[in-house]
């Protein structure tokens, strides 16, 4: 009897949510039983629907199962492995339909996307080259090394890729550069120091399949003549750390990496550098500086590492997504590659779907498709039935797009006109509970404690900013403020060293395009209709709904709420810290927000 | 050289390429502000006040940091320039004390010079403001970090020209600041005390001890002259106010590039003791009487000659000193062959 | 470096055998040699685990970070007389080192609590509520971010983001990580600590 694969996802995700226990009592279940010989069991990278971790799917009939605990397993291998019979209440339940869905391909997460560069997330072990090679794995690198440098840059020019970190400049044009910079000693450099906050794609690439970065890296030091090359990634992945590394050992062994690469004269040698926890290292300059051991402080540009980076040498430096479309593109050719997407962006993109959405997760969707399809469509949409407000996308450089702005084509061009931009691809959705005021407060908090300090405008103007907006949030603001915070914002966009400065009044700029009467409500009447800003609301409890059941009581983190069992009870407001719990607990309609 | 043209406020000028916009602004006499700029240290790019206006760019590029290239259009005080210069003034403000009435710096101030230039007068923020103490430990100078504007002058000027590396920058964000390693007192750093930190600091965060409240950078002489310290021949300025000395300023155009040690940089207070001799002193009766040179030359003339009469020149040695150039050290050991002898030695030989 | 260390051991060995054997010593000459003893005690830091690091790192590029990243992971922070007996063995400026030690979020000066308590900030968590959670969370351990409980039991950090956002809010504690959090959990999952 043929064996049956299990896929069970070991992503970051997964196992927060207890992938690792459920695995471990699935072998124990299978050895019990001694039916272990059956079933190949495989731990493998994000499928990409973390909100439903952990995962398993079972080939070959593609069955489905999610939010699998290891209290789960004696049933499931009693009731499906042994007798067939599917167990409903793991399966994925739509949460519009309300119906049990089977197969993955039929839930609408999976159905919308083209999931290319992910195509082995999820369906491979990543710590097994052999997986990856069964999945035409370093054909690209092959196909690559039987050409001349000049073309496979042409190639790369033709196939229209454009950098999946957050600009979108075009990869071609940046290897052309690098290629004809001068010099013998150059480098390729991987930034896979992922830190907008909310956006895990890389992360789930480098854990999921990290050869395909690997073989992207060997083809681009090939074009433009690198032999050595460094992933620079955030020290908080550890996992993605764990796998580049087996990977980059494995490659070695099979010749893709080293000296004398398939037999060629081709040598590249790999290595990897942990970040120390800086979101700025993000910022190429900054990257550079931060691996040659320096405070991480971007350097201005020109010089372009192109002509001159790391140490001074040419360097070519592309993110994690970028490097994770390369293979594909020499192995079915750029004209293949750019059927995909549009015009001016081609290819997928790959999205974090977060916040009030209903499925949290990954998705990898055509260029050019409505903002709408992927948070609606794929990403089942807003949570509990609420109401859609904005989506912010391209984190803490971005903007967000509220409603009348989501059939808006999702491409570089299109998001940047509107306000926003592509960024790393991270998708928070953000429902009538959100305070946009709050939330540009947030992101604002975020670059100001994440500023390296070089430069002035970014240094003071971003903590200008943040006061004015804690002022506004906290009511204190006055109508000058708005004014304020415009003339801040232009000045720092124009002036910044680099990227991360003229980005971070992004998040306020777009607010303030398409929630000004939100500021303006926060100024003027005092008032956050979200009910977010805590220092304008307090927590009440009606004396007439309350029937005194203590439950509220009982859940206060902080005991500021008192009264006798069956009598009104009273929250002492200067105790209370408005963490909400009351308001979720009370099951009367007795706590009231004001 | 290759040449570029390019547009500068409207003047089509041709400039050697690899020069930056700064540069080439500067060569046909416009003035672009700068804190962070200093033509002997690596470029920064930091404090952003150079920026300028191109044709065709999104942003506002440091002109200190841009090269020039074939029909680029500049402009240096466009309206959106003068705007990104004041923001910049304004937000430096917001954290900077507003004591120019008794700042030690007042006059020789960058801070100032530019918000008069530009009309900014003060800052529209409040929030908060940085609060550290005064450090005044050192003999030598004061270091006031609340007036520190970051520019990093003092970091490069440490690590790339002294070799010190006493300081550098710390912490990130608004909570940057310079300082030497768990902020300890700068004597127990590695610093020499060379001041070339205190010269080059555009604003009052850091200023000398000496000559503390005796007269405005305006209203004293500045005279040009050569260091007595030693044979290098570094030249500075001393400020003289009513006769005394009241400061010193190196000569940044000089053979040493405005270079200066400890002792030629804040070493001067013996210009002016009281101990100090003003003629020579001749013994007699016990007693130190003071003398004409003629008498001194003499005496030690005869003296010399006495000893060589009974002892022969072999008996003679001269040890010459440090303080003293090359050519007056050559002259010394002429002098000593003269009188017959080679004993001749000089205490500089580490 | 290593075997001036060593060299260092034998002495302290001479000396306290010879302390052993005073009385062929003078006495002046044994209050000397107790005051030479005395110096090696005032300095008891154990150089031994950054030795080991700086000799793993020894002539290669860009090392700071890692050399940095694998002290604290010895020492659990970073302590100055490692991060001094480093800027010496790299030539490298003490301040140098201490900016960029000061410049990354990973690195500590000061020795952390026993359980380390991340509360992820990232903007998936913002909206779901975190701010609430790191506020419960200051209450219940009585502690500002980045402070650590007097008996060394608990430090409470923010991150921006560990990637878990399908289960935001989220924390980690140590290396385990607690997910779809409300502020009233928060209090059985620190009592298993």
């Amino acid at each position: 009897m043929e064996q049956r694969r299990i896929l069970l996802c070991a992503g970051t995700g997964c196992i927060s949510s207890g992938a690792l226990k459920a695995r471990d009592a699935l072998l124990d279940e299978l050895n019990k039983r001694g039916i272990a010989d059956q079933f190949e069991i495989v731990s493998s990278g994000c499928h990409g629907f973390c909100e439903q971790g952990p995962l398993f799917v079972i080939h070959p009939e593609d069955i489905f199962y999610c939010r699998v605990q290891a209290e789960d397993i004696p049933e499931l291998v009693e009731e499906y492995l042994i007798n067939g019979r599917v167990v409903d209440r793991l399966l994925y339940m739509d949460p519009i339909t309300n119906e049990h869905i089977k197969n993955h391909m039929e839930i609408g997460f999976y159905a919308k996307q083209n999931r290319r560069v992910l195509h082995n997330c999820g369906v491979i072990d990543p710590e097994n080259i052999d997986e990856y090679l069964g999945s035409e794995g370093y054909v690209g690198l092959k196909n690559a090394l039987h050409m001349e440098q000049v073309a496979i840059i042409d190639e790369m020019k033709k196939s229209g890729l454009r950098g999946r970190g957050g600009a979108g400049f075009p990869t071609g044009m940046k290897w052309d550069f690098t290629y004809k910079a001068k010099g013998k000693k150059k480098y390729i450099v991987c930034n896979a120091d992922e830190g907008d906050p909310g956006a895990f794609m890389d992360r789930s690439v480098l854990e999921g399949d990290p050869h395909a970065v690997i073989e992207g890296m060997a083809i681009a030091a090939y074009a433009i003549g690198a032999d050595e090359g460094y992933v620079y990634v955030r020290a908080e992945y550890p996992l993605a750390i764990k796998r580049l590394r087996l990977a980059i050992t494995a490659a070695n062994e099979r010749g893709f990496l080293g000296n004398n690469i398939l037999g060629t004269t081709f040598n590249f040698n790999l290595k990897i550098k942990e970040g120390a926890g800086a979101f700025v290292c993000g910022e190429e300059t900054a990257l550079l500086a931060s691996i040659e051991g320096e405070r991480g402080m971007p350097r201005p540009r020109p010089p372009f590492p192109a002509n001159s980076g790391l140490w001074g040498k040419p360097t070519c430096l592309n993110n994690v997504e970028t490097f994770a479309n390369v293979p594909l593109i020499y192995r079915i050719g750029a004209e293949e590659y750019g059927k995909v997407g549009t015009e001016r962006s081609k290819g997928t993109k790959v999205f974090a779907l977060t916040g009030k959405i209903n499925n949290t997760g990954l998705a990898e969707v055509p260029m050019g498709i409505p903002m709408r399809e992927i948070i609606f469509d794929i990403g089942g949409g807003v949570q509990h039935g609420k109401k859609f407000k904005a989506v912010q996308i391209g984190g803490p450089s971005g903007g967000c797009l509220p409603e009348e702005q989501l059939d808006l084509p999702v491409d570089y061009d299109s998001l940047t006109a509107a306000g926003a931009m592509m960024g790393s691809g991270g998708l928070v959705v953000m429902d009538e509970d959100t305070c946009m005021v709050d939330l540009a407060r947030y992101f604002l908090t975020f670059t100001q404690s994440e500023s390296c300090g070089k430069c002035t405008p970014c240094r003071e103007g971003t903590k200008r900013m943040l006061e004015i907006l804690e002022r506004i949030t906290q009511g204190q603001g006055e109508p000058a403020d708005i004014d304020a915070l415009e003339e801040l914002a232009e000045s720092i966009k124009d002036s910044s060293l680099c990227g991360l400065g003229q980005t971070a009044p992004n998040p306020v700029l777009s607010t303030l395009r398409y929630f000004r009467h939100e500021y303006e409500e926060h100024i003027v009447e005092g008032k956050c209709r979200a009910g977010a800003c805590s220092n304008l609301v307090t927590y009440h409890i009606d004396s007439e709904n309350c029937i005194g059941c203590t439950v509220c009581a009982k859940n206060c983190p902080v005991n500021a709420i008192t009264g006798e069992r069956k009598q009104p009870h009273e929250i002492d407001q200067a105790a209370c810290i408005k963490c909400g719990v009351c308001f979720e607990k009370c099951k009367f309609d007795a706590v009231k927000l004001k | 050289m290759t040449k570029v043209n390019i547009t500068l406020n409207g003047q089509a000028v041709q400039v050697e390429s690899g020069k930056t916009v700064l540069e080439a602004a500067q060569a046909v006499g416009i003035d672009i502000p700068t804190f962070c700029h200093d033509p002997e240290l690596s470029k920064a790019g930091a404090c952003r006040m150079c920026v300028v206006e191109v044709a065709g760019a999104r942003n506002l590029p440091a002109s200190c940091t841009t090269p020039v290239t074939e029909g680029m259009v500049i402009e240096t005080e466009s309206d959106r320039v003068i705007n990104a210069r004041k923001s910049i003034l304004k937000l430096t403000w917001a954290g900077h004390p507003q004591d120019c009435l008794t700042c030690e710096k007042t006059g020789s101030c960058k801070l100032q010079d530019y918000s008069y230039r530009y009309d900014v007068d003060g800052s529209p923020y409040k929030g908060e403001v940085k609060e550290i103490p005064l450090d005044d430990t050192n003999p030598f100078f004061f270091r006031d970090l609340n007036k520190c504007i970051l520019c990093g002058k003092c970091v490069r000027k440490c690590h790339e020209v002294n070799g010190a590396g006493a300081i550098d920058f710390m912490y990130r964000g608004f909570g940057t600041k310079v300082t030497t390693a768990f902020d300890d007192a700068i004597e127990e750093s590695s610093c020499v005390f060379c001041g070339m930190c205190v010269d080059i600091c555009p604003v009052g965060a850091l200023t000398p001890k000496q000559g503390l409240n005796q007269g405005r950078a305006w209203e004293a002489d500045k005279v040009l002259t050569t260091c007595p310290y030693c044979g290098s021949g570094c030249t500075f300025y001393l400020h003289v106010r009513d006769d005394k000395i009241v400061g010193v300023t190196p000569n940044f155009e000089g053979p040493m590039d405005g270079h200066l040690c400890v002792k030629g940089r804040f070493g001067w207070d013996f210009v002016d003791s009281p101990d100090r001799l003003k003629t020579p002193l001749i013994k007699k009766d016990g007693e130190f009487v003071e003398a004409t040179w003629e008498e001194a030359m003499d005496l030690i003339a005869s003296k010399f000659e006495g000893v060589r009469a009974q002892f022969g020149a072999d008996a003679i040695a001269g040890l010459s000193s440090a303080r003293t150039t090359n050519e007056e050290n050559y002259l010394f050991q002429k002098l000593l062959r003269s009188m017959g002898t080679n004993n001749v030695d000089h205490c500089a030989r580490l | 470096m290593s075997v001036c260390r060593n060299l260092d051991k034998l002495a302290r060995t001479v000396i306290e055998l010879a302390i052993k054997l005073h009385f062929i010593i003078w006495k002046r000459r044994l209050d000397t040699l107790k005051e030479v003893l005395k110096c090696y005690d005032e300095d008891p830091f154990d150089y031994g685990p950054a030795d080991e690091i700086l000799v793993k790192y020894q002539g290669q590029k860009g090392t700071m970070i890692p050399i940095l990243q694998g002290i604290q992971e010895a020492y659990g922070y970073l302590p100055r007389q490692a991060l001094e007996h480093t800027a010496k063995q790299l030539k490298v400026p003490f301040s140098r080192i201490f900016g960029v030690a000061t410049f990354y979020a990973q690195f500590h000066l000061t020795p952390r609590g026993k359980n380390i308590i991340r509360v992820c900030q990232g903007t998936a968590c913002h909206v779901r509520g975190a701010a609430k959670i790191l506020a419960a969370m200051k209450e219940q351990l009585n502690l500002e971010v980045g402070g650590t409980s007097e008996d060394m039991k608990f430090t409470l950090e923010s991150v921006a983001c560990i990637g878990a956002c399908g289960l935001a809010p989220v924390m980690m504690i140590n290396n385990d990580t607690f997910g779809r959090l409300t502020p009233d959990k928060l209090a059985d999952i620190l009592k298993e600590f």
